[in-house]
């Protein structure tokens, strides 16, 4: 095979190579979302109440324990996990109960949930409870929201001031 | 050999027409791979040099380069980013060639171990960089990976709560990131280190034609498309449609379609029979055996061994100085290469029976002058010896009575002198062929053997030798045609 040929092939290997980086680097777009839809982000961390309740210890138990260990109350470490659910104009969307993390179940229960739904006029309802010794859900918030297509919304629970929020 | 991978040597073969004297692409995938690792490492310091590591600056320190300075920083900024995707793609290929060729176990299973885990720092490398760009395709793979991350049990928390909002994300995050994207490719690099460790003369730069090639081709691509940023990031809105680089992005996709527990038990199933795969029990063996007597500690076969097997211990004889060598049986890739750079492998020596200071015991230097005697005696005076190997062309192949037909564990293991030998014992001409030119089945059989012969590398075929009588080819399977033709020319030789 002369010079030329040799060439001519090389040449079109590179720009066959060259072709394959050039589409595939960013081609074909990806449609994460489909138009004229927004997504709604269900995402908390928070500490459910503890399970069992405090207990004041006696002076005689107290007077058992080390100096440096006697607290006036003997607490459990194990926390309730948290319950959510989230309706979208009135229907039930999502529903999950998060357990505490942690060996000794003592941390902090996270969910993390997408939700799509059509762009537009929606009304949000959101129930969470993080005490198992409490009867019924600790927390609601039932809100109209007004979506743009691509548009985020973030339904979190603000633990310090104890409420559900949405942003 | 199986179905595929004669496939793949046919392919190699054909793209030899393109890419003569050892450029083929295909056989020099690990060199290619480490020429655009060093692509990547030298833009990527322009990149650094420019980069902004806040919130605020990193979008726009990328995006002002490619738009006020398109040479050399927008032009570099490409060239980084097709050089990865070249990187992964060429990587991946290298894996796939040494798979199909089966050569992951025995000799090569460290080698091939080692090198798994260099995919992992590949991927986190190449996924990591999009985003620092910080711009929409950065957001949708930050936010694609942490929820990725979040299917793992290991993880108390949630990762993806890190982009929930606009503030969620600060300065110390691009800090982070850029000390992951620059400590992984170091890690990378360390990595490399170990996979090259048995390797003896590990090919690390490709061919300088090869290496201007694709040089050339990359810059090309990043000055006729230059890569721009999307617009910058924005977590309030969902990056509906981005234009994704499939080669180094595609987990996210598969994540969504699939779930990313199903793409962690992939990840998981694939890299796990990678691991599996060098610990098949394959059939040990004969490897090369060092006859004291015989051996001097010359050190040659030391420098010739592919594999870093040899190495030279104090000569039991217990003269001063004196060394011997020694083989690693578990590095040894038993082709005999060793033997045949051994200068006590000479047929001329006179002993009856030849002992050789290293040699192989399932195809000795000893028995094949015998074979070579045996093969010349009689009426076998002018035929053409040909000395070929048992992964190139098939010497069964030639049904010709003029030809006498030596195939050997690799080409490597002929001793230079047989070729004067076979002359001087009355053959015609001898033709040498190895498997392929720079895709030795033992990496450097073929190129030792080209040397020796050429006189540029000991053992070396003497001067005196007329070297019109002989032909050093390359050859691999299904290119019989090719010692065919050799052998022709040498009768023509002869003939006028």
């Amino acid at each position: 095979m002369n010079k030329i040929s040799i060439w001519i092939g090389q040449g079109l290997l590179y720009a066959a190579f060259a072709a394959v980086i050039g589409i595939f680097s960013q081609w074909p777009s990806y449609q994460h979302l489909a138009p004229e839809r927004a997504l709604v982000k269900l995402s908390f961390s928070h500490q459910g109440e503890l399970l069992g309740e405090c207990v004041e210890q006696s002076l005689e138990e107290l007077a058992k324990l080390p100096p440096n260990m006697r607290a006036p109350k003997r607490c459990p470490r194990e926390r309730s996990p948290v319950s959510v659910e989230i309706d979208i104009d009135g229907v039930l969307a999502h529903q999950q109960v998060a357990q505490p993390s942690g060996l000794s179940s003592d941390g902090a229960s996270a969910v993390y949930q997408r939700l799509e739904v059509a762009a537009g006029a929606h009304r949000i309802g959101v129930r969470l409870k993080d005490n198992a010794r409490s009867e019924g859900f600790d927390y609601t918030l039932e809100q109209d929201v007004t979506l743009a297509p691509a548009e985020i919304l973030v339904i979190d629970f603000d633990s310090a001031h104890k409420r559900i929020t949405l942003q | 050999m199986s179905a595929l991978s004669q496939a793949w040597s046919r392919a190699e073969r054909r793209l030899d027409r393109w890419f003569p004297a050892g450029t083929n692409p295909l056989v020099n995938l690990g060199a290619i791979a480490c020429l655009l690792f060093a692509i990547l490492l030298l833009s990527g310091i322009y990149l650094f040099v420019v980069f902004d590591t806040s919130v605020s600056g990193a979008w726009n320190s990328i995006d002002t380069l490619s738009r006020q300075q398109p040479v050399p920083g927008g032009w570099l900024r490409s060239l980084h980013r097709y050089a990865a995707d070249a990187f992964a793609l060429v990587t991946l290929l290298h894996l796939v060639r040494e798979w199909v060729l089966g050569r992951y176990t025995r000799f090569r299973r460290v080698t091939w171990l080692t090198g798994v885990p260099l995919l992992l720092f590949m991927y986190v490398s190449g996924i990591g960089g999009f985003w620092l760009n910080w711009d929409r395709l950065g957001q949708y793979s930050a936010i694609a990976s942490a929820e990725l991350f979040d299917a793992l049990p290991l993880l108390t928390g949630s990762m993806a709560r890190n982009f929930l909002g606009v503030d969620s994300v600060s300065d110390r995050f691009f800090s982070l990131l850029i000390f992951v994207h620059l400590g992984v490719p170091l890690l990378l690099l360390f990595g490399l280190w170990f996979h090259l460790q048995r390797i003896t003369r590990p090919a690390v730069w490709p061919t300088r034609a090869l290496s201007v090639g694709m040089l050339a081709m990359l810059g090309l691509l990043a000055a006729l498309w230059p890569v721009m940023s999307q617009a910058p990031a924005d977590l309030a809105t969902v990056p509906s449609a981005v234009p994704l680089d499939w080669i180094l992005l595609h987990l996210h996709p598969l994540a969504e379609l699939l779930s990313p527990a199903i793409v962690w038990a992939l990840i998981g199933g694939v890299l796990l029979l990678l691991l599996a795969l060098p610990l098949r029990r394959e059939q040990a063996l004969p490897v090369a055996v060092v006859d004291a007597d015989n051996c001097n500690g010359c050190r040659r076969c030391v420098a010739d061994c592919p594999y870093a097997a040899i190495t030279l211990e104090a000569h039991p004889n217990g003269k001063p100085g004196r060394q011997i060598a020694v083989v690693a049986a578990e590095r040894c890739a038993s082709c005999g290469i060793c033997a045949g750079s051994c200068p006590s492998a000479t047929p001329f020596r006179s002993a009856r029976e030849l002992v050789t200071g290293i040699d192989m015991p399932q195809q000795p230097i000893g028995a094949l002058r015998e074979q070579l005697e045996l093969a010349l005696a009689g009426a076998g005076q002018g035929r053409v010896v040909v000395f070929g190997c048992d992964h190139g062309a098939d010497l069964r192949q030639i049904d010709d009575q003029r030809v006498a037909q030596f195939s050997l564990l690799c080409i490597g293991l002929l001793p230079p002198s047989f070729v004067e030998y076979a002359l001087r014992n009355g053959a015609s001409g001898v033709v040498v062929v190895g498997c392929a030119q720079g895709g030795c089945a033992f990496r450097l059989g073929e190129r030792w053997t080209a040397e020796r012969l050429a006189g540029t590398r000991e053992p070396q075929l003497r001067a005196s030798v007329p070297r019109e009588r002989l032909r050093m080819i390359f050859a691999g399977p299904g290119q019989e045609w090719r010692v065919a033709v050799a052998v022709e020319e040498l009768r023509g030789v002869r003939a006028t």
